[in-house]
Formats: C-alpha cells, structure tokens, sequence
C-alpha cells in the first residue's frame, strides 16, 4: 500500500492504475489509500460532460482534452458506460474516441463501469476523482453515462457541468422538463452543422432567459468531429469556474460536494452493517411471509447495530 | 462482490475488420466481464498504455492482416518492459496453424481460430485470469 501512495504521488501511472482498481473494487486497503491522499486532494478542476447517447460525449471530450493539452494542463478522464442489468457485463467504448492520446503522458483515462449504479456516474466515480487529484492532473473530466433526464449527479461533484445537446430529439417541452436540463453550467449544442441547431439554440436561450439568479449558463455550438467550437468552450467552462469562484458560490459547492459523499458513504456503510447482521436473513424470510413490514424489518436490523427506534 | 474481470480487446496492424472483435467484445460482456474496446488501427504501444492505465488482467488481440508475428509478440513485450507482464494475451484471427506454437512461445497464452467458439474463449480466460 505504502508503494502504491508514493507511486502514485510521485506520478507512476501504473501505481495510479493499480489505485484505482483498489478503490473501484472496495478491495482491502481502500480506506487506508484514501486516508493517506485525501490531503494531497483538492487542487484539479472537475469538470462533468453529460447528455443523451450519442450526442457525441466522447468525441468532444478527445477535443476538450487536446484543447487542455495545449494549454499544457494535465488531464484526468473518468469516462463512465453502463453495465449490463443482465449480465453484470459492460463495453466499455468511449476511449475509441481518445485513442489519439495514449500515448501522450500527460492524459490519464480511466474507463469505469456503471455496476448497476444510478444516477449517471460509477458507484465509485468520487473517490477515483480523489486519486487522479492527488496524481497531479490539473483538470479531471467525468464523462457521465448517457443520460436521458434524471441522471444529475454529475452536478454534485463537477465545478462545471457541460450538458452536450443535439439536434433532432425533441421539441420546446423537453427543453422546458427539470432535470438534465437544469443542471447545466454550460450548454455545448453538437453537431450544430446539422438541420435544427438554430431551433435548438433559440429555445435554449429562451429556457434561460426564464432562469433565476445570477449565473445563466452560456450556450456554445460545436461541430466535434471537426474540431469546430472547441476553444470558445474550454474558455466557456472555465469563465464559468472563475465567475462561480468571483460570487463565492464555491463555498456552496464545496459544501454540497462534501455532503453528497458523506450522504454515499453514510448509505453505503448502514446498508453493508445491516446485510452483514446474523439476524439479517431471518428479517427477510419475516418480511417475506409478512409477519412484519419492511420498515419493521429496518429497526429490527437498527436494533441489531445498537441503533435505537427513533419513534421510542 | 465477484471479482469483475476487465479484458481490453484490441485490433494491432492496419486491417479494419473488426466484426470479429466486436462479436468477442459481446460474448465477453455477456459472460459479465467488463470489455474495453478501443477501435480498429492501434500500435501496440497504444495497446499497452490503454492496457496498463485501465489495469486489465487480459488483452484479446485480434488481427486478420498476417502481420500477427509481428505485433503480438511487440505486445508481450512492451507489457513486460513496463512491468506487466502478468497481463493474460490471447489472440485471434487468420492465423496460419504454423505459426501458433512460435506465437505461444513469445508469451501469447493462447490462439483462438475461426470457428473457435465464444465459450470457449469465455471459459479460457475465466480459468488463466488470477
């Protein structure tokens, strides 16, 4: 373990690697790494690409990723895809798109996959941001799942969420739904050469002149496979970064940040305490023939962890 | 939890056919491992640098351009210079029947033909992956 925390602090990408699958797998010593990089955290820049499948996520975040490199940034990529709900399998496809900075030691990207988990990112999507934190990389890019219109935690961790739109998938009422759409800090409409980019725009801008407070998001055209729009939106992202910094909503964000991991672990830690009770599959087979309610079922197995009813 | 294996299958060499690695890619997902697959034309470097940044515990080559004695053995190697040798690599492909022992020899764990059935391929990796 101690080799892993100085390979990785000291830059070995295969020290790194290995990290993360420590920290992916909730494997033995997971909590010790953490422990000893957590104070080596906190410098990256976290940015979130969401959207619908293939609106072109992966494509724009190869381009956002050379931008970043021009810059000369260091650059970090989660890119999430689901798992299978069956199988428990995934393909995991979105490097296609970034193949053309393998080689490149400045990138690092990491592919992770859903494992059933909701909410558009890895279960343990954060904590492998912490490593790639503490390696140094200046800007660490989560590429979300495909999302249809719920998938929003990108929102919690990200300094600046890109929400990628295209073209063609709806009309002003999809605009106008919470969700997806909400959550944005920037929008990036892709393959904006395509029939329907104005549209798209127009009712953009018209959802956001709707928008209360301070910060509206800005809306950017890109055509990715050709390299169009990229720089007037790596500037976009990080004028956003630097007016959420200016209004001292960073402290809010922070704040949120740090309780959207706690509330994780919180659910994580209760739920593997309860199953691991001796009582636990006694509680189910009692659920099961109805003697008791599910939530009678809970303060039996509170009651097993020392935990008191919360109604006595 | 089961432990997930996470297989990196990866077309060397400039042959675009890739139906063959996207149907192992398939079976692979569909026997619950995780697959990462990066596409047609890939140097072996970038092979081995995808292979090392997502710690995969196999590569699945798969190449139809007869430069297999080439490229395969390039990536035991580049693995074993970065300290990954413990990497499982099988291949695939028009691989002529005298050219798989050398390509054993080399360090490719094994050669799945045309014909090969998924399950086995499935069965092989779940057996040699540790």
């Amino acid at each position: 373990m101690e080799d892993l925390v100085d390979g990785l602090l000291s830059g070995k990408v295969r020290s790194l690697a290995k990290a993360i699958t420590v920290v992916e797998n909730d494997r033995p010593g997971k909590r010790e790494l953490l422990t000893r990089i957590y104070p080596k955290t906190g410098n990256a820049y976290l940015l979130g690409i969401t959207g619908p499948p293939g609106a072109g996520k992966s494509t724009l975040t190869d381009k956002v990723i050379a931008s970043l490199r021009r810059q000369g940034k260091t650059v970090g990529v989660i890119a999430v895809d689901p798992s299978s709900p069956f199988s428990g399998g995934a393909i995991l496809g979105d490097r296609i798109r970034m193949q053309q900075h393998a080689l490149d030691e400045g990138v690092f990207i990491r592919s992770m996959a859903t494992r059933s988990h909701l909410g558009g990112l890895a279960k343990n999507t954060v904590d492998v941001i912490h490593l790639l934190d503490a390696a140094g990389k200046d800007v660490i890019i989560v590429e979300t799942v495909g999302v249809g219109q719920d998938e929003v935690d990108i929102v919690r961790i990200a300094q600046t969420t890109v929400v990628v739109m295209v073209p063609g998938l709806g009309d002003s009422v999809q605009i106008a739904k919470a969700g997806v759409m909400e959550i944005a800090d920037v929008f990036a409409i892709n393959k904006a050469d395509r029939d329907g980019a104005d549209k798209l725009y127009s009712e953009i801008r018209a959802m956001l002149d709707m928008v209360k407070g301070t910060i509206k998001p800005e809306v950017f055209r890109t055509v990715a496979v050709d390299d169009v729009g990229i720089e007037e939106l790596v500037q976009g992202i990080f004028a956003h970064g630097a007016r959420v910094e200016a209004s001292g909503l960073i402290e809010k964000k922070r704040a949120q940040k740090a309780e959207s991991e706690l509330r994780a672990y919180i659910v994580d830690n209760i739920m593997e305490r309860s199953t691991g009770l001796a009582v636990y599959d006694e509680v189910v087979k009692r659920v099961a023939a109805k003697e008791i309610t599910p939530m009678d079922g809970v303060e039996a197995l509170f009651a097993g962890l020392g935990m008191t009813n919360k109604e006595s | 939890m089961e432990k997930k294996i996470k297989v990196l299958i990866a077309k060397p060499g400039l042959d675009g056919h890739d139906r063959g690695a996207k149907v192992v890619s398939r079976a692979l997902r569909d026997a619950g491992m995780e697959v990462i697959y990066t596409g047609i034309r890939q140097t072996p470097e970038q092979i081995v640098a995808t292979a090392i940044q997502e710690d995969v515990d196999s590569i699945g080559l798969s190449c139809l351009s007869g430069a297999h004695n080439k490229l395969f053995p390039k990536v035991v190697n580049l693995l074993r210079e970065k300290g990954a040798g413990d990497v499982l690599v099988f291949g695939g492909g028009i691989i002529p029947d005298e050219d798989i022992q050398g390509l054993k020899d080399a360090g490719i764990a094994e050669i799945f033909l045309p014909g090969a059935s998924t399950e086995t391929t499935i069965a092989f990796i779940k057996e040699h992956v540790k």
